[in-house]
């Protein structure tokens, strides 16, 4: 049943195609970490008007599947002149899409630091730009670093799906292997079990930042 | 008001012996012997880790002892003797035993998702095999005893914290065990309601045939409702009538030990 | 009907799909949380073990890896599974995985005094776990099943990628035969708002519900 040396001959092919999926799965995360902390802090201002719109937003991403956001970057963006690769249009929605989530997670950090910090931090008369980035972020990230890692984990399972806007990420090769040579048993189950050893050693790395951490 | 040990006659209800309990690297009970007699109301004071509560918990199976034996009614709890050998006992020898020994916790425990009444029916219904009928009506009489019969509707939560004790106090009298452990139970109350669980614990122990007992920081209820005081601090130090103990102890420690009591 | 809710028809027939599809696959994935977390909370070693080894495995590979799987290669070993048996077993067996964990760990965060008063009340093992545990544990565990039951209904778009005629496939079918892909896509994304949105407030309101009973 399973072909050894079919195995081993795809595998190359499959790791070169794996190089995209990471390089997704970072720019990607970068994006809805960066995004993630800026619409926690956007909430929490006075500026009622953005918050409402900002939460609204975020609603229905968070409410509608990836896949069909991907579609509508992908296809309808450059009908309004905005024509983008497989890639960015992949990493942006994904990115945008788990910015949403991760904002969450940032709140709850964020909830967490002491209610005295920032009074002490006002005290000492600190712009509002300073108190975040000198006392409140520092703060309320280390001890959300376990949840973050689990969301940089679950983003990389979602990298399969660009395969729906044709970028030949990992899954699409092993797809195009099996159309060539109706083999699909091998490069299939190779995928799988590549994204189940990437999971593994990234709960790892998780585990030991977050040892470090504290 | 003292009571003497006339109570105190025929083959021990519960026998502790040679007990050793060691959590981790911590030895917090050596070579523990003791015979609690039917009917017998036996306090136990000591310092807090001083390994009374262990003792306890060892009786309902909460705990496994690290080494020696304890006999419930002239059987062993932990332990099954097959020819001559003891072996460790089953799930269904522990249950057996352990029925006759019933125990009321410093927190409580009640059940949050059940009414006072199906608190207290819970076990009658689900282990002793009662009717609901007959189980409804005992409860009843066990939470009017306590001085909750119109409480019955209510949930946990909305119970002050000595009610939610007195409701323990009730759900566990309700299975009719021979002997009774009250682990520190007005520990976790405000002092202002310590007075009326004191007052149930009393009520019962004047009805002379339970077997309790009494794990306490209250010194004043211990001396008047104790027929024997045992001090102890990860042993047996010393034992006696409640005269003995907190009006002429001998052991420097128990002196030590109370002597913070009387300054308070 | 006028453009662009013309086409709402044939997308209202791929909602009928996405809905029988999430309900099937909520219903096995609820079972299975169950199962597979108490299997994981079991005394029994090699229970444990295989308990363990499924969270990981579906927790571990992608879910359209897992579909496409199901779907090129079940085949090829002779077992032929029509596309919705194949949505419906993955999505079941993928978020029954995730549900396990919820019901492990909702059934560990109810305090151990609630085992001990069992023991001590003489109850059987099980009935400590069916009848003081669980009731309380359920309720830990509604807000997150709520939230699982979401992310299960807009995994369901995956299966459009398996050829079964869900509401994302219904939309690009549309957008291939008629290329009105803005009206077409947009429309798609507020469908799945409309059904999606609904769930997420109604898990709200559980969860202050069950917040108020608890103070």
């Amino acid at each position: 049943m399973w072909d050894w040396s079919f195995t081993i001959a795809i595998l190359p092919e499959l790791l070169k195609a794996l190089k995209i999926t990471l390089s997704a799965t970072v720019v990607a995360y970068f994006l809805a970490c960066v995004l993630g902390l800026l619409i926690a802090m956007v909430k929490r201002t006075t500026w009622k008007l953005v918050v409402y719109a900002v939460s609204g937003v975020v609603e229905f991403i968070r409410s509608t599947p990836i896949l069909a956001q991907l579609y509508f970057v992908f296809y309808v963006f450059p009908k309004f002149g905005l024509t983008l690769t497989p890639f960015v249009a992949g990493v942006l929605t994904i990115g945008v899409h788990y910015s949403t989530y991760l904002s969450e997670v940032y709140r709850a950090g964020i909830d967490a630091v002491p209610v005295g910090q920032w009074e002490a931090a006002s005290v000492l008369n600190f712009s509002r730009a300073r108190i975040w980035l000198t006392i409140i972020i520092p703060q309320a990230i280390p001890p959300i670093v376990p949840v973050l890692g689990n969301y940089l984990i679950a983003l990389l399972k979602e990298t399969p799906l660009l395969s729906a806007i044709t970028l030949v990420e990992v899954l699409e090769t092993a797809k195009i292997i099996g159309d060539n040579s109706f083999r699909y048993l091998e490069p299939i189950t190779l995928v799988g079990l590549i994204f189940l050893v990437l999971s593994y050693l990234l709960s790892l790395l998780v585990q030991q930042i977050h040892a470090k951490l504290s | 008001m003292e009571k003497q040990n006339d109570a105190v006659k025929g083959r021990p209800i519960v026998r502790y012996h040679k007990i050793a309990k060691v959590f981790g690297d911590q030895q917090v009970l050596t070579d523990i012997d003791l015979d609690i007699f039917p009917g017998e109301k036996v306090a136990l004071i000591g310092p807090s880790g001083s390994g009374k509560t262990t003792l306890g918990r060892l009786l309902v199976t909460l705990e496994r002892p690290t080494s020696g034996t304890i006999e419930v009614n002239g059987e062993l709890l932990w332990h099954k003797s097959v020819n001559g050998q003891l072996l460790p006992a089953d799930e269904k020898h522990l249950r057996r035993v352990r029925g006759q020994i019933g125990l009321v916790f410093q927190q409580f425990n009640l059940f949050p998702h059940m009414s006072i009444l199906q608190n207290v029916m819970e076990a009658p219904v689900h282990v002793l095999g009662m009717s609901k009928g007959e189980a409804k009506e005992q409860a009843t009489a066990m939470l009017n005893k306590v001085g909750l019969g119109h409480k019955l509707e209510s949930y946990p939560r909305q119970l002050s914290g000595g009610q939610q004790q007195r409701v323990a106090i009730a759900r566990a009298l309700v299975m009719r065990p021979k002997v009774m452990v009250f682990d520190e139970v007005t520990s976790a109350l405000d002092p202002e309601m310590v007075g009326e669980v004191l007052a149930v614990l009393k009520e019962i122990a004047a009805e002379g045939n339970m077997t309790m007992l009494l794990i306490t920081h209250e010194m004043a209820f211990a001396r008047e409702v104790a027929d024997r005081v045992i001090f102890m601090d990860g042993k047996i130090v010393e034992q006696g009538s409640p005269n003995d103990i907190f009006v002429n102890p001998q052991n420097p420690r128990t002196n030590a030990f109370l002597s913070r009591f009387r300054q308070a | 009907m006028q453009p662009p809710f013309d086409i709402l028809p044939a997308l209202l027939r791929g909602v009928w799909v996405t809905l029988e599809l999430t309900f099937a696959a909520a219903c096995l994935a609820f079972v299975i949380s169950f199962v597979v977390g108490f299997g994981r909370m079991s005394k029994h070693l090699p229970l444990k073990i295989l308990a363990a080894a499924y969270t990981e495995f579906f927790r571990g590979t992608s879910l359209l890896v897992q579909l496409f799987w199901v779907y090129f290669v079940l085949p090829l070993l002779h077992v032929n599974l029509t596309a919705l048996q194949s949505g419906i077993l993955i999505l079941g067996l993928h978020f029954g995985a995730y549900g396990s964990e919820v019901v492990r760990s909702a059934m560990m965060a109810i305090a151990v005094g609630q085992t001990e008063a069992g023991i001590v009340l003489n109850m059987k093992r099980s009935q400590i776990r069916w009848r003081i545990i669980l009731p309380q544990a359920f309720m830990i565990m509604i807000p997150t099943f709520g939230n699982n039951l979401i992310e299960l209904l807009k995994a369901t778009a995956l299966v459009s990628l398996i050829t079964l005629k869900d509401l994302m496939f219904q939309g690009t079918m549309i957008q291939n035969t008629t290329m009105r892909t803005t009206e077409t896509f947009g429309l798609v994304l507020m469908i799945y708002f409309c059904l999606a949105y609904p769930l997420t407030l109604g898990v709200r309101w559980i969860e202050r519900r069950i917040t108020v009973g608890r103070a």
